[in-house]
């Protein structure tokens, strides 16, 4: 560890903490209508987008409309993506010529685009045409992670209204978020981006002679536009396979810093949006601080276990971190920074092999998943998934207290507890039990390319990613029909099932009067509180998975003390 | 009623309980606890799998896990009965006062004719019959006299031996079926069929047999099911990766763990914990329609109470008898004394009281006699309408006291009347004013045309009621004090009572949109009440707790009844539903904050074959892969039994602000609840090592 390392980290999360009360006081403004300084540029725009689509933005939804207007648009938008994915062959922008996508790679990809987990069982390089990468993945990034806005946007409503039946309008909330919040970022970011070298174009691949005479092909395309929505969006999604560890879509330490902002930033300042729709701003920092908690936690596990490197590699007599599978443009600080906000947000991108991580250091991103991504999380989902731990914080200490539990003066009764208990079970149904079946099925196996507690690891990574929504892998898997179909199926309902509770949690929250503060009220500003959802957020996370990583990545850990690397 | 406190371990109680424990172990009764149908489960599974093992020398081992399994439940079933025990001793109390009695029914045989008795079975009165009692008689059922008063021996209900009065007419007219009369006559409508009277009501209640799951007791079991399928996935997905591993999962380990894993501390005593919350208010004479209710006190936050009996003494008593300028004291002191004797309310009493021992050696006070009223006078009754009282002496005099501007109405009126004598009527004015301003009611005493003194009467405030207060405030609870005082009264009394605010001239419509701004504030509100006028109020609050001496409809109104009277046990009865969550809440966290020792016991045991570095996770360094999953289990076992005292006496409470309460709390059942149990299991350890039970082989 090195004072420049812990300085790196330092600037991204000084600079997180500076945008997080001018984005979210943007964002609170934006979503309730109010006048913004681009409103003169997009208002129109807006307009126009609302007259074209027949959506009265004055008109609110229920829970219920609200959530059919989610499912039909993202299966429409799934719909679409499959289509063009299995027919890019004979569409425009493809000057690699690229075929179409088999049915169950289509299956997953879309899939996997729509539900913002971005999990790539292909290489973007050469599967996907221009046309594919933008239109098909670019549009999916935008409206994932708007969707996941709205929807957070809704919660935080029903939080901060009293006895109403309407949490907004799910067309209008997804405009403004994509118009106003997601564009315009993108945009500045993208333009940052190709400052730094990234490319934007859509050129064929060029092929180079090496030094050594070697033939080389060197992709080109529209990269900058889709890797600062990958980062915004939290979606993850590489325009080639290497990812952000990519010269190309990361050339600099500049661009690393500005990829890693982006990647907390919305997740943060929704925090602040909050506080201003609840009008107290420190339940909105109460939240932060429980985040910032669990970030430092994890990055300083992370850099320890790293920069420590392999007890078995040092037995040989080679000395230091683990650099394996890292850039050495960015070093080890930069590489766990990364890969510890990538997986404490849905986001997914890697700027090194998280497969290459030491067995802690390794446990350090899985563990972040395991916790539902809450750390800021993914854009909006981040958000909901914390709210759920609140309310069960809130429940058992709130009995502890001796009244009936509350959230922001909102009774904590059966109905939410069902919904959070609900939510709070897709984690471990939909990680735990595909990776039991994964682990003794010989055809889920056949493609494993690691053994013992490794290869095991890299199974449970697998799901618990792909039901986060995350997309990271420790990779190891290679492609095959069970691994597309149980990982599409893992994301679809790693979104849905969470999703639908959230609206439903809005639409029972919503209709609450508030109940009236008082001494004997559980403070949730209060330090109290932040310890005990940081605690809650650990013991649900750690209880849950404790017996799978003892036999993943701690097992490993204690092998590798022994002398044994898998 | 059962007021004595029954101890822990009462025999009445504990071989019942040890009883019930087995017969509750019937699948059917297990089913309305997931959590414990688990661990039932989970013993019949191991016993099978003992069996089975029996050929390969794991059965000793299997069997002593079922065997604690089956421990397991019957302790939690333990708990449950100890709980139901406490109440049915209660119930069995209540129904030796449920003699067969006969009641003396009153018929009228026809138009115009007089009423007579019939001797019937009390079985067969039925709602609206008419009923006489007379000394010595058991009133037969619960009902509302219509005519006549009597005293009352209530002791069999309330406890209370002192004997109250009953009358027809006003707020104390309700007579409950199993109490005596002691004397006089009554004639009362009964006013429930048999089988819906108060005696049968609350033997149910006490007895659990209506029992209903509370609002957060609902939610809890749902949250504690919730983590129960998420252990049951965490375990069961640990087999497929066991032999991925290429270990060998044994079922009955798997089993071991799950049960040590799920929520069985809090499960277990869930239901005790709620059966005795309700018996902790039914000790101290509080009958709650439900348990909804107790917990719905725990939430309260605005306190209404009525300030005559509960904030001050019963009534006004008058402190002072000031003489008008030119009025002998002796004159002043015999004039209230004869304007009072007719006054038969406590304030008439209270001046009589004052004006014959408190003289300045007035005449009737050295002599040692009181002041007779000349014969041939006739006195003249309080009456709202006058609000003045007084006496007629035979000679045309009159005294009169009362209300002071009636009293000034009345010695202007006189004094023209009796032939234009000029009077002077604003005497007195600075003293009156500040009687009244100081809270207390001035009273003005005069005879014809004649101004003769002032009497000031005071509120008398009940002792200790300003620390109740301060605890109800350090609570988060605001009290609000009802009285029918001017507002000038009102502050007066409310300062020195310390509440913090106060509804002034109180009508029944006031107080309704009192509670109503309340609660559309957010407020829960929580009030008693005696009276008639006082039902409505009484159904809007979220918490009403009607007196037992007061009207039948306020009682129904009410969902708690204070069999002794007292308003301000509602104070006893919010910190006993606060009590209830808070016990539970901990109990929870403790449950939950155990797992993590015990994942550090079971887990190395269980990988110790494919795994032997897992040895490293043996924090505990428990002795073998047996006596730790063995010591897990038997700890987890114990610890139930352990709680059994904490879950029926409630977790120590004292009034404070939530933050204070809850650091204290975590610290003691979150923190506390991931060290005992490394404790516990290495100790356990250390027993089974020294009794070689460790199964090492």
């Amino acid at each position: 560890m090195t004072i420049v390392g812990w300085l790196q980290a330092a600037l991204v999360f000084a600079l997180v903490c500076l945008l997080v009360k001018p984005v979210g006081t943007y964002m609170a403004r934006v979503f309730e209508g109010e006048r913004v300084f681009l409103t003169p540029l997009l208002g129109p725009v807006e307009r126009v987008i609302y007259r074209f689509a027949r959506v009265d933005a004055s008109r609110e939804m229920s829970w219920k409309g609200y959530a059919f207007a989610v499912i039909a648009f993202s299966l429409v938008s799934f719909a679409y993506l499959y289509a063009l994915l299995r027919l890019q062959a004979f569409l425009p922008l493809n000057p690699q010529g690229f075929g179409n996508l088999a049915p169950d790679l289509a299956w997953n990809t879309a899939i996997s685009f729509m539900t913002n987990t971005n999990w790539q069982f292909y290489s973007g390089e050469s599967t996907m045409s221009y046309l594919s990468q933008m239109a098909g993945l670019g549009w999916h990034m935008f409206v994932s992670a708007s969707i996941a806005i709205a929807i957070c946007i809704a919660l935080i409503r029903a939080l901060a209204r009293r006895q109403m039946n309407t949490i907004g309008n799910f067309w209008v909330d997804l405009t403004r978020s994509c118009l106003y919040v997601l564009l315009p970022i993108a945009f500045v970011g993208a333009l940052l981006l190709i400052w730094q070298g990234v490319p934007q174009n859509f050129d064929a691949y060029t092929t180079a002679t090496t030094i050594e005479g070697a033939k080389q092909s060197i992709p080109q395309g529209p990269m900058a536009s889709m890797e600062i929505i990958k980062e915004l969006g939290t979606n993850g999604g590489g325009f080639v396979n290497a990812n952000a560890a990519s010269p190309w879509e990361n050339p600099t330490g500049l661009s690393n810093l500005i990829e890693l902002v982006c990647i907390f930033l919305l997740g943060g300042a929704l925090t602040y949006t909050f506080g201003r729709y609840v009008k107290n701003q420190r339940q909105g920092w109460a939240l932060f601080a429980a985040m910032t908690t669990l970030f430092l936690g994890g990055f300083i596990v992370a850099y320890w276990a790293e920069a420590a490197g392999n007890p078995a590699i040092h037995a040989l007599g080679v000395l230091g971190g683990n650099m394996e599978g890292k850039e050495t443009r960015f070093g080890i600080a930069a590489s766990t920074l990364f890969a510890t906000m990538t997986t404490d947000t849905s986001c997914g991108a890697v700027n090194a092999m998280h497969d290459s991580f030491t067995a802690l250091g390794g446990l350090v991103p899985l563990f972040n998943m395991q916790m539902g991504e809450v750390v800021f999380g993914g854009v909006g989902s981040g958000f909901y998934g914390i709210i759920y731990y609140a309310i069960l914080t809130v429940f058992i200490a709130g009995l502890m207290v001796g009244r009936t539990p509350e959230y922001l003066g909102k009774k904590i009764e059966r109905k939410e507890v069902q919904l959070a208990i609900l939510a709070a079970l897709v984690v471990p149904v939909f990680a735990l039990i595909p990776a039991g079946i994964a682990s003794v099925l010989p055809a889920a196996l056949a493609t494993l390319n690691n053994g013992g507690p490794h290869g095991f690891s890299e199974i449970l990574y697998a799901y618990t990613s792909t039901v986060n929504n995350n997309g990271s892998a420790f990779a190891g898997l290679g492609s095959n029909t069970w691994w597309n179909i149980s990982t599409g199926v893992v994301m679809l309902f790693g979104r849905i099932a969470i999703m639908v509770p959230v609206l439903a949690l809005a639409g029972a929250l919503v209709r609450k009067q508030a109940v009236a503060t008082t001494a004997g009220t559980f403070q949730t500003t209060s330090s109290i509180f932040v310890v005990l959802l940081i605690g809650v957020i650990l013991i649900v996370g750690a209880l849950t998975f404790f017996p799978a990583d003892a036999l993943g990545p701690i097992v490993e850990h204690l092998l590798n003390l022994q002398g044994k690397v898998y | 009623m059962a007021t004595r406190a029954r101890s822990l371990l009462d025999p009445e109680i504990l071989w019942p309980a040890v009883r019930e424990s087995f017969v509750k172990l019937d699948p059917r009764v297990q089913m309305r606890n997931p959590v414990m149908f688990i661990v039932e489960v989970g013993a019949l599974v191991s016993i099978f799998f003992a069996f089975r093992d029996a050929r390969n020398g794991q059965a000793a081992f299997d069997l002593a896990i079922s065997a604690w399994l089956w421990f397991t439940v019957l302790f939690a079933n333990f708990a449950e009965a100890m709980a139901e025990g406490r109440g049915k001793a209660q119930a069995e109390f209540l129904r030796r006062t449920k003699t067969e009695t006969t009641a003396r029914r009153l018929v009228s045989p026809g138009a115009g004719q007089p009423e007579r008795e019939e001797q019937i079975s009390a079985a067969q009165l039925r709602r609206g019959d008419r009923v006489v009692a007379e000394v010595n008689d058991l009133i037969a059922t619960d009902g509302e006299i219509v005519a006549g008063a009597a005293t009352i021996d209530e002791s069999a209900i309330t406890g209370e031996s002192a004997p109250v009065i009953r009358e027809a007419g006003g707020d104390r007219s309700s007579v409950t079926g199993g109490t005596r009369v002691l004397s006089d006559r009554i004639v009362y409508v009964v006013s429930a069929n048999p089988g819906e009277t108060f005696l049968d009501r609350m033997i149910a209640l006490v007895e659990g047999a209506q029992r209903q799951k509370t609002p957060n007791e609902i939610a809890l079991s749902i949250l504690l099911s919730g983590l129960t399928i998420i252990f049951v996935i965490a375990v069961a997905t640990l087999a497929p990766f066991s032999i991925y591993a290429g270990a060998t999962p044994s079922v009955v380990v798997l089993i071991a763990l799950l049960v040590c894993l799920i929520p069985t501390t809090i499960g277990g005593l869930l239901s005790a914990i709620g059966i005795a919350g309700m018996d902790r208010v039914l000790q101290r004479n509080v009958l709650a329609m439900s348990g909804r209710a107790v917990e719905a006190a725990g939430d309260v936050d605005t306190l209404l109470l009525d300030k005559t009996g509960t904030i001050t003494l019963g009534n006004r008593q008058a402190t002072e008898i000031i003489p008008a300028p030119g009025v002998g004291m002796a004159a002043a002191y015999r004039a209230a004394y004869l304007a009072s004797l007719a006054d038969e309310t406590p304030e008439g009493r209270s001046i009589v009281l004052l004006a014959s021992t408190r003289g300045d050696g007035g005449q009737a006070n050295t002599e040692g006699a009181e002041p007779v009223p000349p014969a041939g006078s006739t006195f003249v009754p309080f009456s709202a309408y006058t609000r003045m009282s007084g006496v007629d002496y035979a000679d045309g005099s009159q005294i009169r006291k009362g209300a002071p501007d009636a009293v000034r109405a009345w010695v202007a009126q006189s004094a023209t009347a009796g032939g234009g004598v000029a009077v002077v009527t604003d005497v007195l004015v600075a003293e009156v004013e500040k009687i009244a301003r100081a809270g207390g009611t001035p009273l003005l005493l005069a005879e014809r045309g004649r101004i003769l003194g002032c009497i000031g009467l005071r509120d008398i405030l009940k002792p200790n009621m300003r620390v109740r207060f301060d605890r109800l405030r350090a609570m988060g609870i605001r009290t609000v004090m009802i009285t029918g005082d001017n507002p000038l009264t009102a502050a007066a009394i409310a300062r020195d009572a310390g509440v913090d605010d106060f509804l002034a001239e109180a009508t029944p419509e006031t107080k309704m949109s009192l509670i109503k701004r309340e609660q559309s504030e957010g407020r829960l509100v929580a009030m008693t009440g005696d009276g008639t006028n006082d039902a409505p109020a009484l159904a809007q609050a979220d918490v009403g707790v009607a007196m037992n001496s007061g009207t039948q409809a306020a009682k129904e109104a009410a969902n708690m009844v204070d069999l002794d009277s007292d308003p301000t046990k509602l104070i006893e009865v919010v910190e006993i539903g606060k009590q209830l969550l808070m016990t539970r809440g901990s109990l929870t966290t403790f449950s939950i904050a155990n797992d993590v020792a015990k994942y550090f016991a079971i887990l190395p045991a269980m990988f110790a074959a494919a795994y032997p570095a897992m040895a490293a996770l043996n924090v505990m360094r428990l002795a073998t892969p047996q006596s730790a999953i063995l010591s897990a289990i038997i700890f987890n076992a114990l610890i139930i039994v352990a709680l059994i005292p904490l879950a029926l006496r409630g977790v120590a409470y004292r009034p404070r602000g939530a933050n204070a309460v809850l650091r204290e709390n975590v610290l003691i059942y979150g923190l506390g609840g991931i060290i005992v149990p490394f404790i516990g299991i290495k100790a356990i350890d250390l027993i089974l090592v020294g009794l070689h039970l460790t199964g090492a082989n």
